[in-house]
């Protein structure tokens, strides 16, 4: 993969795109082989890495700015302003003080999002971004990501909604039973 | 890229403090839990035993009453982790595992500790007790006793949470290993609250075990957060 470039990740159900990430992540290991970002093992580059999973990743009894607080913590992030500024982005409010339980499937979506991109990852591994989101807010995360792109970074997505990012993503990979079976540029994408 | 700071593991592990003590105090599913199996322990059995002859298997019934809310404690603290996956946005963090272990540790440790010193009055009020030896060394014996417990429970909790019988598996790990603290917990309790000899290699023993299994757990964790 190349840095700077949108990829689409594609296949059936139980192809292996989900395990893909997670070993990209670092949350699975690979039966053989080894993972580099940046030139350097996964496990040495979760600075540059924002990663959203299928599940949210939050805890339901803080507030997002709580929640995005304590993890920022975890990064070395000291301050709110990049929080306050990744929520917003996402197109959630930085004061709303409600528990993260009591958020409907797409707010939590969208925190979940604001979670892997508020330090600013040079890489950011997306499961299914746009589940549970209404349209409106599904272009507005499309939208972001292809911000994000053009910034130079690069961006490893799963989806079942590629209408969302034809004009947005640059390049598809099509997995098959753990096997990259076909890889292209997206019709009509900026490759 | 935003600028990250380096934070050490000490201020790591007081975060991680701080988020368990506020989803505790949030939620309070653990401390009610554990309240509630303390409470009907020291009930039903003040019922069994008179009040002026219970003082020489007191021992034994303090450490039932905590050691079974701790493991009730553990489960659940890790329960919380892996609810909506949280602990996978921990280990794509760059925060060492260590932090998180050391910081499960002492929220599990002052809400345990918390519970004693809430029961201590009901025990004297059920069982009529007051001890016999000297007051500090059943300090240091609970509190010894509790770390040893908290530690190695909230390792073997670890272990046991990808597990499907998480509940079943982590007393089947924790009670066969810490057979020896307990049994030095139960008879320097026993001894101080008797005045029947002086607990000072019971509590030599416990402080060891604490160092051991702290150092062993410590440096195990990241592997046990890790395993697939």
């Amino acid at each position: 993969m190349e840095a700077g470039k949108f990829y689409v990740l594609r296949g059936e159900n139980g192809a292996g795109k989900s395990t893909l990430l997670r070993m990209i992540a670092g949350l699975n290991e690979p039966t053989e082989g080894g993972i580099f970002i940046f030139g350097k093992p996964n496990k040495d580059a979760r600075h540059s890495m924002g990663y959203m999973a299928h599940a949210p990743l939050l805890y339901d009894e803080l507030d997002g700015m709580e929640n995005l607080r304590f993890f920022a913590r975890l990064y070395g992030i000291a301050t709110d302003a990049p929080l306050q500024d990744a929520m917003r982005r996402v197109g959630l409010d930085p004061g709303l003080a409600r528990r993260v339980g009591q958020y409907s499937q797409g707010m939590r979506q969208r925190l979940s999002l604001a979670r892997a991109i508020f330090h600013e990852p040079r890489l950011l591994l997306l499961d299914e971004p746009f589940s549970n989101v209404d349209p409106e807010s599904a272009l507005q995360i499309a939208k972001l990501l292809a911000g994000m792109r053009s910034e130079g970074n690069t961006i490893l997505l799963v989806t079942h909604q590629i209408g969302l990012l034809a004009n947005l993503a640059d390049e598809y990979l099509m997995l098959s039973h753990g096997q990259l079976v076909d890889r292209g540029p997206m019709a009509g994408g900026n490759a | 890229m935003t600028q990250p700071t380096q934070m050490s593991i000490t201020r790591l592990t007081w975060i991680n403090v701080a988020k368990d003590l506020r989803l505790e105090w949030r939620s309070r599913d653990v401390f009610n839990s554990m309240m509630f199996f303390a409470l009907v322990v020291v009930v039903v059995f003040s019922f069994a035993f008179e009040r002026d002859d219970s003082r020489p298997v007191m021992g034994g019934l303090i450490w039932i009453a905590f050691l079974f809310s701790t493991t009730m404690a553990l489960n659940q603290s890790w329960a919380r982790e892996l609810r909506n996956g949280v602990l996978d946005a921990y280990r794509v963090s760059p925060a060492p595992a260590e932090a998180l272990f050391l910081g499960k540790v002492l929220g599990n440790f002052i809400l345990i500790v918390l519970l004693e010193c809430l029961m201590a009055p009901l025990f004297v009020v059920f069982y009529n007790l007051n001890s016999v030896g000297p007051l500090w060394q059943l300090v240091v014996i609970a509190l010894l006793g509790t770390w040893a417990l908290v530690v190695n429970g909230t390792f073997f909790a670890a272990m046991s949470i990808r597990t499907r019988n998480r509940e079943l598996m982590l007393p089947l790990l924790l009670l066969p290993i810490s057979v020896p603290a307990v049994i030095t917990m139960v008879t320097a309790t026993t001894q101080v609250l008797t005045g029947e000899g002086a607990p000072d290699v019971q509590m030599k023993f416990l402080a060891g075990f604490c160092v051991i299994f702290t150092t062993a757990c410590f440096l195990l964790f990241e592997t046990v957060l890790n395993a697939e």
